[in-house]
């Protein structure tokens, strides 16, 4: 048994090598596209968690908690909610949005929905980093909080938001492979199809380490970036 | 002109309403050099950002050149915030940008086109001495480089005045000197009104034309610096003051209290001279006239301040007691104000 296992992960002459790269890109597709919508949205609900939590005065005061709370539960309850059960409940949504519940594209809804929160607390987190000094010094200067947000909040913690969308895009990296598993596409889906059902190992094996290159690439990319951005200690 | 009128504020806080500042009456003049001193929690930064609004009074008038600065809000705030200057004691640079894309940071705010930005930034990136530093980021440069871009960067809109809290304290003794130069120079180069908080005497002795003393939200004392150096009122002040005339004052007074077990018989005066009176030969003077008395040096101390010079000498005197009864009126007659420690006899 011993050498028919181990030979059974190396016969890349069962490997549809077509199959291979229309997998492969579809999984990075999806990981792009995901981890752009989730910056984006991350970003937005971090600056809402963020702002709502500053100190202010009268009407102002009771909306701010008011918005607080509810996108604080939101978050949260979305944060805690396993990624696989996740897709099952948002089926129907799904469905609904993008008319299938099959394919790379129907992955998106429970890949962007799932990763966002968690973003947004490491966004809400960076923003908290900044010195409140710094802001005020931005303040005493006449800007207004438009000012605020691009030239000082989004700016000066640029390097934790990058890290930030690193750690993110990797975990999305992961979740494309479990959503390969009920039907979305990409290396997950391929080996679960042909590795897992049509008992190929070989084509778990090419799976498994593309994910690795993949995710080692993102981070790669993410790890520098940050630092060739990160002025505060070089 | 600067003025608060009967300037209150109260902060609500979890355990109760806070009074950081009380009744305060005060005014500065354009081109003065305010120092404000307190102890910690007197409420002097919260005093001082009422001038750009980061603060608003509970009760009372804000005017800073016929602007009511506490009924600002909004754009017409934002844009009279431009033209007062304000510098930290710990900086408050951006990280992410260079020395120049900090000193041009409120240019971007006031809405400036990026050669204008350019042109000053390299005016006041001289003005400040970092000529050559343009293009480093805050953490290459040392505490001294970051407060001069702090500096400039406060300088950029042209404002009519400037607010430094603790703009010092977070620098040693030299770099803390070059500093209030850097200050001085900019008063008298832009005729800037400059408000600034302190802890140390010695910036005030340095730089400042005017004094006020705050003590639990209240104003306590202020004047001409030289005044009040020269006649501390309040309890508060004389501890500041002594703080600095005489910084070895706990010496002094071990000094002359062993004068007095060694001489109990002799006389110990302290003597405070001011401006000219420095100058003059007042204790040769009256040895020349009650040449019975002998003189002994305990301690002295002369300082420079805006409004002059002022200095202090402890000295012993001993001799027959009829001498030594001229000596004090000779002394006031001198106008130097003499204070008897100890008359032993
Ligand atoms: N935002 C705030 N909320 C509640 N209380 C405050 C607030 N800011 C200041 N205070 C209180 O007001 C008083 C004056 O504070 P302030 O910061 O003006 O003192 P300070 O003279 O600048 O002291 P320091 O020398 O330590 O800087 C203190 O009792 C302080 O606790
Ligand atoms: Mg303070």
């Amino acid at each position: 048994m011993g050498t028919n296992t181990w030979a059974s992960y190396f016969n890349f002459s069962a490997v549809n090598w077509v199959d291979f790269w229309a997998n492969t890109w579809e999984t990075i597709s999806m990981t792009l596209i995901s981890t752009i919508a989730v910056a984006i949205l991350g970003i937005l609900l971090g600056l809402i968690l963020f702002e709502t939590k500053q100190k202010t005065t009268g009407k102002i005061m009771i909306w701010s908690k008011v918005i607080n709370w509810v996108v604080s539960a939101l978050v949260n309850i979305f944060r805690s909610i396993p990624f696989i059960i996740l897709i099952v409940l948002l089926l129907p949504f799904t469905k609904a949005l993008v008319g299938s519940i099959i394919g790379p594209v129907a992955a998106l809804p429970a890949l962007i929905i799932s990763a966002a929160p968690f973003y947004a607390r490491m966004v809400e987190l960076a923003f908290r980093e900044i010195d409140y000094g710094v802001i005020e010094a931005a303040e005493a200067m006449g800007a207004n909080k438009i000012q605020i947000i691009w030239k000082v909040l989004l700016r000066e913690s640029l390097p934790a938001l990058i890290s930030g969308v690193t750690v993110t895009g990797i975990t999305i990296i992961g979740y494309t492979a479990m959503a390969g598993t009920i039907g979305a596409g990409g290396l997950g889906n391929w080996a679960f199809i042909e590795g897992y059902g049509a008992n190929n190992n070989t084509v778990t094996l090419v799976a498994t380490v593309t994910i690795i290159i993949i995710v080692a690439i993102f981070q790669l990319i993410g790890d520098q970036s940050a630092k060739l951005i990160d002025k505060r200690n070089n | 002109m600067i003025e608060f009128k009967h300037v209150s504020k109260e902060f609500v806080t979890n355990n109760g309403k806070v009074s950081a500042v009380s009744d305060l009456n005060l005014s500065v003049e354009d081109g003065n050099i305010l120092g404000i001193v307190g102890y910690s929690g007197a409420g002097k930064s919260t005093l001082i950002r009422m001038l750009n609004g980061l603060e608003t009074p509970t009760s009372g008038e804000v005017d800073v050149n016929g602007a009511k600065i506490a009924s600002l809000t909004g754009k017409v705030l934002r844009k009279q915030r431009q033209k007062i200057g304000m510098i930290f004691q710990h900086f408050n640079l951006l990280w992410s940008r260079t020395v120049v894309e900090n000193i041009m940071f409120p240019l971007e705010i006031a809405g400036l086109g990026k050669a204008e930005r350019l042109a000053k930034a390299e005016e006041l990136t001289t003005l400040v001495g970092l000529k050559g530093k343009e293009n480093a980021y805050p953490s290459e440069l040392s505490g001294g480089q970051k407060q001069r871009v702090g500096i400039a960067r406060a300088l950029a809109n042209d404002p009519e005045i400037l607010i430094c809290d603790e703009a010092t304290s977070a620098l040693d003794p030299q770099t803390t000197d070059e500093i209030l130069d850097l200050l001085l120079q900019i008063n008298h180069k832009l005729n800037l009104t400059i408000v600034l908080i302190t802890h140390e005497m010695h910036v005030v002795r340095k730089i400042c034309d005017h004094v006020a003393v705050m003590e639990n939200g209240k104003l306590v004392e202020d004047g001409l610096v030289l005044d009040v150096f020269k006649r501390p009122q309040q309890d508060v002040t004389k501890r500041f003051v002594n703080q600095e005339v005489t910084p070895a004052m706990h010496d002094t007074e071990i000094a002359v209290h062993e004068l007095i077990e060694a001489y109990p018989q002799g006389l110990i005066v302290q003597l405070t001279f001011h401006s000219t009176q420095t100058q003059m030969p007042i204790i040769s003077e009256m040895l020349r006239q009650i040449p019975e008395i002998d003189f002994n040096i305990v301690e002295g101390s002369i300082h420079q301040t805006q409004g002059g010079p002022i200095g202090t000498l402890y000295i012993q005197l001993t001799g027959p007691k009829e001498s030594l009864d001229q000596a004090i009126p000779f002394l006031q007659k001198m106008k130097v104000e003499t204070e008897v420690l100890h008359y032993g006899d």
